[in-house]
């Protein structure tokens, strides 16, 4: 009996489980059949059976050029990246295991900075990036992205450094390790899974913002999400042509996502149960 | 002697590949379906003019207002052209943010111009913005269900002909509507729509002292009309439909009317996206005989910014791409049916383009009876069709549009929608220092 009402459970779990997951994915899902659709079947209603149709695609290779916008996605979203954490992990690891009475209260005033709206600042960023001439440059949006993600690269590292044991660090203080080979050699390898899963999780933020990388670039430095926002047209049907575009846009991360998703789970749920 | 020979040459060398380096120019553009065609017809223009480099960034329409104005207001220098509408030309052109065309070319022909359009366009007199094109709006009807009505679509309809004909039309259980209206919130959507009727109406957002004018009859009789209009003969979720909704359902055959922009024209004649493209018919935006009609005027033009460092490359292509001689380069590769509407009176004297399109005469009339200068019946301090040109429109327009698409909906009351929008007007008002 006990095990007939183990199997339903387990039954009913799953099934919520892949309900759950459905309507996530499906918004994804059905941007993906919209690109195979014509822009008159597109905009007729629901249906989730397309005509099968490339027109879309074929349209939006000719009308952008992907290949320059994909490129600069690339070297944002990787570059802002291991800036941030060459910034975040030495102030993670301070924080974690040096710290003082005003370290929550730093804490809570880095994450403070991400509950504001963006556009509030938008005039001074502007003026900051003409006057030092980095308006539309893959630095300037580079280092833009690490700043916006920061905080939250900090917060990550710190939960996870917070689980690693005060006490190995000591005894490789002990042995004689430097700051430096205890960073390198002992908290490192410990905090891989943390580390991967925040660097992924930072990839994909800096890879979908969209706020700055359209507002800070022209052409030199616009990423994919500029190659999207040029297909929304006021006067014409371009819901197909648009779905082709974020199709081809968020197809790399889909497959980063898609190969890294154990790292992913792993350094997510690292120290969620002890 | 060999050295100083070489040493010439490299110098002269060096000095050649420096003047031959291509100058770029950055231009901001909205996704049409011309400036796209105008985007790959861009060739004709670099053989001609080899050292200058084109750049294109497209953008959807808000965003594209949103950071050239930022650009602009903050001297960013990021754009040399931009694509912008007959809102903000008036506007930036007092606040010496464009630079006057004065350097189009003899040839280019400024008098060519549609006087609407160019006066849309002017301030004292100098042109701030080149036309790419232009439009108007009018009635597309659909003739085989007028025809069933037993109606005839007059040339210049009334109001309340355009009611008694939707009552006809309608036929629910065939998925067809009388009348299919924009109801979208947004100062360029319903309020495009809603400010232009209003001038039918005889009604006026403020009078000659600013004072906001919501709570006049006129706009009661305009919203009224157009709710209760609506509610007997539209699309069901209409306060969600804007010009592309419109287009599709009018293209599915679902719409005997649509009043809209006239360059919806090519699409619903287009027998590859509509499907009643042989059955529609256009006449006038319809009016209350008060001597003003329902139609606003638009142009899409492209502009200099005064930040910029190129300018004269940036005025050669403004040039080239509202000449006459592009229009003859878009008939020559795609045909005459897909030149940009609406910039040159030569145009619709062309017969081939007449032949073309059958909505041109339509098209004309409507741009010509549009008056940007003096849009009401009423006397009005401000400038413009379907928008007031004052900087804090966008906003006010937006806001209420709000509260009309809500009424649209059954949210709220036409009077209360009109009493908010009163007190929206007025605090707007107040705060930009017109009235105290």
């Amino acid at each position: 009996m006990a095990r007939a009402v183990t199997t339903q459970h387990k039954t009913i779990a799953t099934a919520a489980a892949w309900i759950v997951a459905l309507l996530i994915f499906f918004p994804i899902l059905y941007t993906i059949i919209t690109s195979f659709k014509s822009e008159q079947e597109a905009i007729q209603g629901f249906a989730l059976i397309p005509s099968g149709t490339m027109e879309s695609y074929a349209e939006v290779q000719a009308q952008s050029g992907y290949f320059k916008f994909f490129l600069n996605s690339v070297i944002l979203s990787v570059g802002s990246t291991v800036l941030a954490l060459l910034v975040a992990v030495p102030a993670a690891w301070s924080m974690a295991f040096s710290p003082t009475k005003r370290t929550k209260d730093i804490l809570m005033w880095m994450l403070s900075t991400k509950m504001m709206p963006a556009v509030a600042v938008l005039f001074p960023i502007y003026l900051i990036f003409r006057d030092t001439g980095l308006l539309d440059s893959r630095i300037g949006l580079t280092i833009m992205l690490m700043l916006i993600n920061l905080p939250i690269v900090v917060w990550m590292l710190y939960t996870y450094f917070r689980e690693i044991p005060g006490e190995i660090l000591e005894a490789a203080r002990m042995d004689g390790a430097s700051l430096w080979n205890e960073i390198i050699h002992v908290l490192t390898p410990m905090a891989v899974p943390g580390i991967a899963s925040t660097m992924l999780l930072n990839i994909i933020l800096a890879w979908n913002e969209a706020f700055w990388t359209i507002r800070l670039t022209t052409t030199n430095a616009a990423p994919l999400t500029a190659f999207i926002s040029s297909f929304s047209s006021p006067q014409g049907l371009f819901w197909a042509k648009l779905s082709a575009a974020s199709t081809l846009a968020i197809a790399p991360i889909l497959i980063m996502g898609w190969f890294s998703q154990k790292q992913l789970v792993r350094g997510l749920t690292f120290g969620a149960v002890k | 002697m060999k050295l100083r020979t070489l040493t010439l040459g490299l110098l002269s060398a060096s000095a050649l590949a420096f003047a031959a380096h291509a100058e770029s120019i950055t231009i901001a553009t909205v996704n049409n379906g011309d400036m796209v065609r105008m985007q790959k017809l861009t060739d004709d223009f670099t053989k001609a003019n080899p050292d200058i480099q084109l750049n294109w960034v497209t953008l959807e329409e808000n965003v594209l207002r949103e950071r050239v104005t930022t650009d602009i207001a903050t001297k960013g220098g990021q754009y040399d052209v931009m694509t912008i509408g007959t809102y903000e030309v008036p506007i930036w052109a007092k606040q010496s943010w464009l630079l006057p065309l004065d350097k189009l070319g003899d040839d280019y022909d400024v008098k060519d111009i549609i006087p609407a359009i160019a006066g849309g366009l002017s301030v004292d007199g100098k042109l701030y913005a080149a036309p790419f094109y232009g439009e108007s709006s009018f009635v597309m009807y659909r003739k085989d269900l007028m025809e069933k009505a037993g109606l005839k679509m007059p040339d210049a309809p009334t109001w309340d002909f355009i009611k008694q004909a939707a009552d006809k039309m309608t036929d629910r259980a065939n998925g067809v509507n009388g009348v299919c209206l924009r109801g979208k919130a947004g100062w360029g959507e319903n309020m495009a729509f809603l400010t232009a009727m209003s001038n039918s109406f005889g009604a006026r957002w403020f009078d000659e002292n600013w004072k906001p004018q919501f709570d006049q009859p006129e706009w009661k009789n305009t919203l009224q009309f157009y709710v209760d209009l609506m509610k007997a003969d539209g699309p069901e979720g209409a306060s969600s439909n804007g010009f592309n909704e419109n287009l599709a359902l009018f293209q599915q055959g679902k719409c005997g009317m649509w009043i809209d922009a006239t360059v919806a024209a090519s699409f619903v004649s287009d027998p590859k996206a509509s499907q009643v493209a042989d059955k529609v018919g256009y006449a006038l935006a319809p009016d209350n005989g008060l001597g003003k009609r329902g139609n606003w005027l638009w142009a899409w033009s492209l502009a200099i910014p005064a930040g910029t460092q190129k300018a004269d490359a940036a005025e050669k292509f403004v040039s080239w791409a509202t000449s006459k001689h592009y229009a003859e380069l878009v008939a020559s590769k795609e045909g005459w049916a897909n030149v940009p509407p609406g910039t040159r009176s030569s145009l619709y004297a062309n017969a081939e383009y007449q032949k073309a399109a059958p909505f041109a005469k339509m098209t004309l009339d409507s741009i010509n009876a549009a008056d940007p200068t003096h849009p009401t019946v009423k006397p009005v301090p401000y400038v413009g069709v379907q928008f007031v040109a004052i900087p804090e429109f966008q906003g006010l327009g937006t806001t209420v549009g709000q509260l009309f698409s809500a009424a649209l909906a059954g949210q709220s009351s036409v009077d209360d929608a009109l009493k908010q929008a009163q007190d929206a007007a007025t605090a707007a008002m107040t705060e930009g220092g017109y009235i105290k």
